[in-house]
């Protein structure tokens, strides 16, 4: 049967991957074939995966516009295997006649919105597993494994079961020194890292739209820590407005929403408003407690502020606003690596970053860093530390006995200047008399 | 396709499958390791042609091909589950494995026969005759499949095309 009557109300998800089908609608369940609008690589899993499999299909990059490369995981090469995957990169790239190359930059789920590639109702495809982030600009973007992502680049489509939604709703308004990774933190404790099934996860309510676009994005990333294929934020005038100061397309906020009666498999209420700054503990993001419960006294070697959840400009501002005027336990040491070089140059031109380091951080360049264990400021045996990261499974950040907390940019910052785990609440009181 | 059962439990993850202390090496070297952990016997016994059938959430955890290339390697036909970690399934029909959604696969018991017709959506327990059914895996799924991944089909469709 086929006609306007016969078709059911549609969530978010369901318009993009419709439009991105060429369908008028996508029941879920539905397996379809996907036109994508824009492809994203990095230089770990993108040119040296991807390029040899293209070589034996003896085919170009479908489409070279829609192709975005990110040199971020590597970045700067601290030896000659890295230094070699950079080179690659940039040499592929050429080769394919690719423009949209960001090349250490910064890290790619930051670049690219920053750089204005992102706009609601797109298709994006991404070679890594954060790649949920673009869901916060109302794209329906989900990561991929080394050879799906070959196929997307030669053919220029993939095909996806068209998952359900699940809806996470946040009532209420964060207080200070709450912030969105906060509550992933919470939401992925509470729900599990397997909660979001692959399924579709929407972020809603007061608690949300009250966000900016940065925030909001930790919400869509930390998406990949509940197990969902990405997650989705409705647009809005502040994504409208973000996506205007970034050069991008402007955005049709009104056609990307959901309809009224479209079904959802799960709704899921918490309240922002009475939210305490969450720890995680090792080895996991859905280990998370009260910054109270979980503070235990004890030596924090290192104080970690970057990565793709966690360093962006406002993270910055959090941070600053614990440690101005104040100087990190002598017991620690607290590295910033702003997520990309424009945060930095933003950073610099309204004097956080001085507020930083005379506050005693150091500074790394920006990239994936010691998030994944690449690349500067990794941990050594039996070392304790506190991260603004999104993930602190076992061996992640250097020696497999180090452990790993999580926690949002103004309790890492709070964490560096007690020398211990540390709730920023205090502090950001303090200031303010 | 007919086959042997290896049943599993729920959340088998993709370091039970593919685990991070043989990454670095070949993946035939990562194989022998696959499942150790839950069951040490598999990867020396699982005969070729044999079924994995599994609980809830198989292959959750990170986007490593490995977990599936592990499994295609030793010679698994199908992995029959309740639900899986969404990468692992789409990674799984792109290495050439085929993965089924079968709601009552925890009835199926270890060592029995199954016979599996993964484009009808139909598994027959031989041992008993029971008709389980399951989601059925659509017609260019498996075309991927029967071409051993989705590198020689799209092989394939680029000679046809060129
Ligand atoms: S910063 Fe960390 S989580 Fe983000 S893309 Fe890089 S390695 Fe992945």
């Amino acid at each position: 049967m086929t006609g306007a009557a016969a078709i059911r109300p549609q969530t978010l998800a369901q318009k993009i991957v419709a439009r991105a089908a060429g369908r008028d609608s996508v029941s879920p369940g539905e397996i379809v074939i996907c036109r994508v609008d824009l492809a994203m690589i990095h230089d770990s899993g993108g040119p040296r995966r991807v390029k040899p499999i293209l070589e034996r299909l003896g085919v170009p990059v479908w489409d070279p516009e829609r192709v975005v490369v990110v040199s971020d995981h590597y970045v700067p090469a601290v030896d000659a295997d890295s230094a070699a995957i950079l080179k690659l990169t940039r040499d592929w790239v050429k080769d394919q006649a690719i423009r949209k190359f960001y090349d250490q930059q910064g890290i790619c789920h930051v670049v690219l919105p920053e750089r204005g590639n992102l706009t609601p109702g797109l298709f994006v495809v991404g070679g890594d597993s954060h790649s949920p982030t673009g869901g916060a600009f109302g794209c329906f973007m989900f990561g991929v494994g080394a050879t799906d992502m070959a196929g997307v680049l030669a053919t220029g489509e993939t095909w996806l079961k068209m998952p359900e939604t699940i809806l996470i709703r946040w009532g209420g308004r964060l207080s200070d020194g709450v912030s969105a990774k906060d509550m992933m933190l919470h939401a992925c404790t509470r729900l599990g890292m397997d909660g979001g099934d692959y399924q579709v996860v929407q972020y809603d309510g007061d608690g949300v739209r009250a966000l900016s676009m940065t925030e909001r994005m930790t919400l869509s990333n930390m998406a990949a820590e509940l197990g969902a294929m990405t997650g989705l934020i409705a647009p809005d005038t502040v994504t409208a407005e973000y996506i205007a100061a970034a050069g991008g397309e402007a955005a049709d906020i009104d056609r990307w929403q959901a309809d009224p009666d479209a079904d959802y498999r799960a709704v899921h209420e918490f309240d922002a408003a009475s939210l305490a700054p969450q720890v995680a503990a090792p080895h996991s993001p859905a280990n998370a407690g009260d910054v109270t419960s979980v503070a235990d006294g004890k030596a924090i070697d290192q104080c970690y502020i970057g990565a793709c959840t966690g360093a962006k400009l406002e993270d910055l501002h959090m941070a600053a606003r614990v440690l101005k005027g104040r100087q990190i336990a002598a017991n620690t040491r607290l590295m910033i690596a702003p997520a990309s070089t424009r945060i930095t140059a933003a950073a610099a031109a309204d004097g956080t970053l001085a507020i930083l380091t005379e506050a005693g951080a150091i500074l790394l360049p920006s990239g994936c860093g010691a998030c994944a264990g690449y690349g500067a400021g990794v941990l050594a045996e039996g070392e304790r530390c506190m991260a603004s990261t999104a993930r602190n499974f076992q061996g992640r950040m250097g020696a497999r006995s180090a452990t790993v907390f999580l926690g949002s940019p103004y309790t890492v910052a709070a964490t560096a200047v007690a020398g211990q785990i540390a709730d920023p609440r205090p502090f950001l009181a303090e200031g303010k008399a | 396709m007919i086959g042997r059962v290896w049943k599993f439990g729920d959340g088998i993850d993709t370091d039970l499958l593919a685990p991070g202390a043989y990454m670095k090496g070949s993946v035939e070297e990562l194989a022998k390791h696959c499942l150790e952990s839950v069951e040490p016997k598999f990867a020396a016994s699982v005969k070729p042609g044999d079924v994995v059938v599994a609980g809830r959430n198989f292959g959750i955890g990170s986007s490593r091909e490995q977990a599936a290339q592990a499994l295609k390697m030793l010679g698994v036909a199908a992995v029959v589950a309740e639900s899986f970690g969404g990468i692992f399934y789409r990674n799984a029909f792109n290495l050439g494995l085929p993965a089924l959604v079968c709601a009552q696969a925890g009835t199926i018991e270890a060592g029995q026969q199954i016979d599996i017709d993964p484009a009808a959506g139909r598994i027959v327990v031989r041992n008993d005759g029971r008709v389980l059914t399951c989601d059925a895996v659509p017609e260019h799924l498996m075309q991927i499949v029967a071409l051993g991944g989705l590198v020689p089909y799209l092989e394939q469709r680029f000679r046809r095309a060129g």
